[in-house]
């Protein structure tokens, strides 16, 4: 990808990441924290194209392993910042 | 499945994660954020198995690797989320965002081994970038969970000249890290690694117990960073966004933390460098302290006209919301003014109140925020505080240079009389003598806070 793309896509991240917390009541900031924790398990994806095309056991093994990882932080993740939310229902 | 398909795809992930972000911010939507988020992460995994690299077929090579390694994964994760105490969660947050850490430091250690001298200078700068940060996100993480699962000391670890080995390690991982450039070899990258991981280790050891969820908060933007960092190297739109967005949020999150505690993110990080050894500490001789029985405590209860509950971790570790609630109810029965002191950081982490309180079904209308239930102490009868102690310790007003001066406190010592529930005279997790405890108008009452608690209900039922 062109550098300049990549290079756009950040910083508008980076403003978005910003904007959408800026204003958050310290009730919800552990459950905001989880919820963000579980969302950089997506390198799931990156753990799992780096295991597809794994050419050697070494290769292979350290994915295999980043796989284990990956999965933990994001479904772990997920499901625990719904169980912390969970107390949350039925109120107001 | 197309290269533009699968891109789409992948944006409709990271828009997703926006939403999910988005939504965590308020308490209303908070919820259906997370399922939001976990959508998008589902989608993204489930649309990488259809889209190999191009040339290569499909399914992807390795598939009963890939699959057996997640179903470990999960067999791990959900019942560790599922299972653990509202306790212990700050912990099990810290090392689900340490085992990220180290995932992308591997899935970066990967890419970087099987490129070998293909590699482009950006692409191993960004896997050099991404091996320091995960290893330290990843060590670090460990070490702040040792020290909320109690397994090491909570009090800041300050040896010897310790400011110059973590400066020395730290030029040591930026020297390697040319030395990766450079050289690109598997030695240097794994050389790198290990002192990353030692720098991590080093990096959180100073920090002071109370001051831990913000490292978490920080650690956790490091490796938002790091994933994005891997989305330059693996050409991943998805993880360059979804990095970027947890890096930003994360960073913003760590500040309104560290605002809600009174500290400077930098005094945070770096004060155990720079502070002097704590005036309190040294008067732990024995003082005497003014305890009550559970009916001395009912009595007094019975007679206020407004009582403050303060809540903090001591609550936590007794599952004694459900008694607090009952106790709440039979004081407002009585015609007691009843209300709930909530510090933004009692417990081990932000909100950790709240979500405990919730638990138990306590009204939202009785929880006050700090501002709005500090003017209200000196119309207070009784200040009941259930294990909590740095929240409410005067030394953050009144001893420059203890490791909580400048945080604010709820001014519980204004209140009447102060009632303490403690298990023991151990100061809290900063490790700081509370003088509040040798107060006259100050009564304690030792023993597990949900023991005590259900005394005093059946103490104050009789009366």
């Amino acid at each position: 990808m062109e550098p300049i793309a990549i290079i756009s896509i950040f910083v508008l991240a980076v403003f978005v990441g910003f904007e959408v917390v800026s204003k958050v009541s310290s009730t919800l900031h552990t459950p905001l924290m989880s919820g963000a924790n579980a969302i950089h398990g997506v390198i799931l994806v990156g753990a799992i194209i780096v295991a597809d095309h794994s050419s050697t056991n070494l290769e292979l093994g350290l994915a295999v392993a980043a796989i284990v990882l990956a999965t933990i932080n994001m479904v772990g993740g997920f499901v625990v910042t719904d169980r912390m939310l969970e107390m949350f229902k039925g109120k107001k | 499945m197309s290269r533009t398909l699968y891109d789409l795809i992948g944006l409709a992930a990271g828009v997703a994660f926006i939403l999910a972000l988005k939504g965590l911010s308020h308490p209303k939507t908070a919820r259906r954020g997370n399922l939001i988020g976990a959508f998008g992460a589902t989608l993204a995994t489930l649309v990488v198995f259809f889209y190999a690299n191009p040339g290569s077929s499909l399914p992807l090579n390795n598939l009963g690797w890939i699959l057996g390694a997640m179903i470990i994964g999960l067999s791990v994760g959900v019942p560790a989320a599922r299972k653990v105490e509202m306790t212990q969660m700050p912990q099990l947050v810290a090392l689900f965002n340490g085992v990220g850490g180290g995932a992308a430091a591997l899935v970066a250690i990967v890419e970087y081994l099987h490129l070998g001298s293909h590699a482009t200078k950006a692409e191993v700068i960004f896997t050099v970038f991404t091996v320091i940060v995960g290893c330290v996100s990843f060590s670090g993480s460990v070490i702040t969970f040792m020290k909320l699962q109690e397994l090491m000391t909570t009090r800041p670890v300050i040896f010897p000249a310790g400011r110059f080995i973590i400066a020395a390690t730290l030029v040591s991982v930026i020297g390697v890290g040319g030395w990766v450039v450079a050289a690109l070899g598997t030695t240097p990258l794994l050389v790198l690694a290990g002192l990353s991981l030692l720098f991590g280790v080093l990096f959180v050891l100073p920090v002071g117990g109370a001051d831990v969820p913000i490292v978490i908060s920080l650690l956790n933007a490091f490796t938002g960073l790091t994933v994005a960092a891997s989305g330059y190297v693996l050409d991943s739109v998805l993880l360059i966004i979804a990095g970027t967005l947890v890096g930003a949020s994360g960073t913003i999150l760590t500040r309104l933390m560290a605002e809600a505690m009174g500290r400077s993110l930098f005094g945070t990080l770096f004060g155990a460098f720079t502070a002097k050894p704590q005036d309190a500490s040294g008067t732990a001789e024995e003082r005497p302290v003014r305890s009550g029985s559970p009916d001395d405590v009912a009595i007094l209860l019975n007679y206020a006209r407004r009582v403050v509950i303060v809540p903090g971790f001591g609550l936590a570790v007794a599952q004694a919301q459900h008694t607090v609630r009952e106790l709440a109810d039979l004081m407002i029965s009585k015609g007691i003014d009843v209300a709930y002191g909530i510090h933004p950081v009692a417990g081990r982490m932000p909100g950790h109140m709240n979500v405990l309180l919730a638990e138990a079904n306590v009204p939202y209308d009785q929880l006050e925020e700090m501002d709005e239930i500090n003017p209200t102490f000196s119309q207070t009868d009784v200040a009941i505080v259930i294990g909590a102690n740095d929240v409410v310790n005067p030394a953050a007003e009144n001893t420059p240079g203890c490791p909580i001066y400048g945080m604010p406190i709820l001014k519980v010592a204004n209140a009447a009389n102060v009632i303490f529930l403690k298990r023991s005279m151990r100061p809290g997790f900063a490790g700081i003598e509370n003088e509040l405890l040798y107060d006259p108008k100050t009564m304690l009452l030792f023993g597990d806070a949900k023991a005590s608690l259900t005394k005093v209900v059946s103490a104050l039922k009789a009366l």
